[in-house]
């Protein structure tokens, strides 16, 4: 049966397009079949994250408005198997998402998928609202800062009452914390919010902890979703965070700082 | 004061444990429901129709702040009434105090209000 997963966060800039298009890619690659859904109406980005700008030509809303088929607004990632991409459309048009419209897509991909992502835009109004309403699974992408842990509660508190699962009465949504843009050593500092921290105040179970790293604004200019940088600690923290989905269990890394040998730290002395 | 207490330093908070701690209590009002003060503008309007009723006011000189603390929240009403005699200022000031979590209605169990000529 296929799962419906939204990336969301409240607040803005918080790296839900980047954790989506790194996270379908993960479920992708160990042979889900996925597709990353662009709920970002106006704001078309996750496709130039995903490296396909070039090749939409339809996109969801034109879909819901029966202007073309689903399969013509699909696209098809070149670089992995099983990983499908549906863009949003530029349109201004708050109201170009409705609830029945956006029923229908994913239950028709619902067929065809084992996994459909939902890329949220910010904020807690109408596209956010029905990025998250069909969800059964919930990653909460937080910065350990204060305005996103706080609206971060905002949005579990959205899923506990808005979500379809909470009006139907049924199971509620799994939540799940993925902490990203960590920075290890000013948590050290005293100057950053620790995970233990967030964890405490969200009280969610904890899918990762992905480290601030210069890999993704590297992975996102060349259009590649940071989950195929093969070196990089970003990439090895949404592979795990896949896996923890998964079920798997892997323990979690990148909470600490590296160590340094004695030349560094003399020098960041003096930094 | 001791060359010793010169080295100890008090045990300063963290800019992190700051943080953690504003959002624990910002969290806790707006999670418990009704606690969020959206009814501060319509509570101002109504007192001042009451006020209104037995004296002339400036609706201009009517404060209503709210502070959230970590064990109870302080709602001020800051009333400037105009001076009985051309003489005299008159303020009237009441303040509401509610346990963390309690909800609105229990809010105003210690309203006291003072007077000053
Ligand atoms: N782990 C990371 N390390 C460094 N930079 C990051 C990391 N994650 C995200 N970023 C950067 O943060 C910025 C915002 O990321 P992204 O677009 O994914 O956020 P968003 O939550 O989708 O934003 P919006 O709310 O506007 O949709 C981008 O410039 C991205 O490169
Ligand atoms: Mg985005």
């Amino acid at each position: 049966m296929a799962k419906v997963i939204v990336m969301t966060s409240g607040k803005g800039g918080v790296g839900k397009t980047t954790s989506s298009a790194a996270f379908a890619t993960g479920l992708a690659l160990r042979g889900f079949k996925t597709v990353v859904i662009d709920f970002d109406v106006g704001l078309r980005n996750l496709d130039l994250i995903m490296g396909c700008e070039r090749r939409v030509v339809f996109d969801f809303v034109n879909v819901i408005n029966g202007e073309a088929k689903l399969n013509q607004a699909l696209i098809k990632d070149k670089r992995v198997e099983n990983l499908f991409i549906l863009p949003t459309s530029q349109t201004r048009d708050k109201d170009a998402l409705t609830k029945e419209g956006v029923e229908k897509i994913l239950d028709e991909l619902k067929k065809d998928f084992d996994y459909i992502l939902c890329d949220s835009p910010a904020g807690i109004e109408k596209g956010a609202l029905m990025a998250l309403y069909f969800a059964d699974h919930a990653i909460i992408v937080t910065n350990p800062e204060v305005s996103s842990v706080r609206d971060s509660d905002r949005i579990l508190g959205v899923l506990a009452s808005k979500s379809r699962r909470a009006e139907l009465n049924q199971e509620p949504v799994q939540e799940h914390l993925l902490l990203t843009r960590y920075d290890p050593e000013r948590v050290e500092r005293g100057d950053m919010l620790k995970v233990d921290d967030v964890l405490e105040i969200l009280a969610i179970p904890l899918l990762g902890v992905v480290p601030e790293s210069t890999a993704v604004l590297r992975a996102s200019n060349i259009g590649m979703p940071v989950t195929l940088d093969e070196k990089s600690n970003a990439n090895k923290a949404y592979t795990d965070a896949v896996a923890r989905f998964l079920g798997e269990t892997v323990e979690h890394r990148f909470m600490k700082p590296e160590k340094k040998g004695f030349l560094d730290r003399l020098l960041r002395r003096t930094a | 004061m001791s060359i010793f207490n010169f080295f100890r330093q008090a045990p300063r908070k963290s800019v992190a444990e700051e943080a953690k701690e504003r959002l624990q209590i910002v969290l806790a009002h707006e999670r418990a429901a009704g606690s969020s003060p959206d009814y501060l503008p319509i509570l101002q309007r109504e007192l001042l129709a009451v006020i209104a009723k037995y004296v002339q006011i400036d609706e201009k000189k009517v404060e209503v702040s709210f502070e959230r603390g970590g064990d109870y929240s302080t709602l001020e009403v800051n009333i400037e009434l105009p001076p009985p005699s051309p003489d005299k200022g008159v303020r009237t000031r009441g303040t509401a105090t509610n346990t963390a979590g309690g909800d609105a209605a229990s809010a105003a169990k210690a309203a006291t209000a003072a007077k000053r000529a």
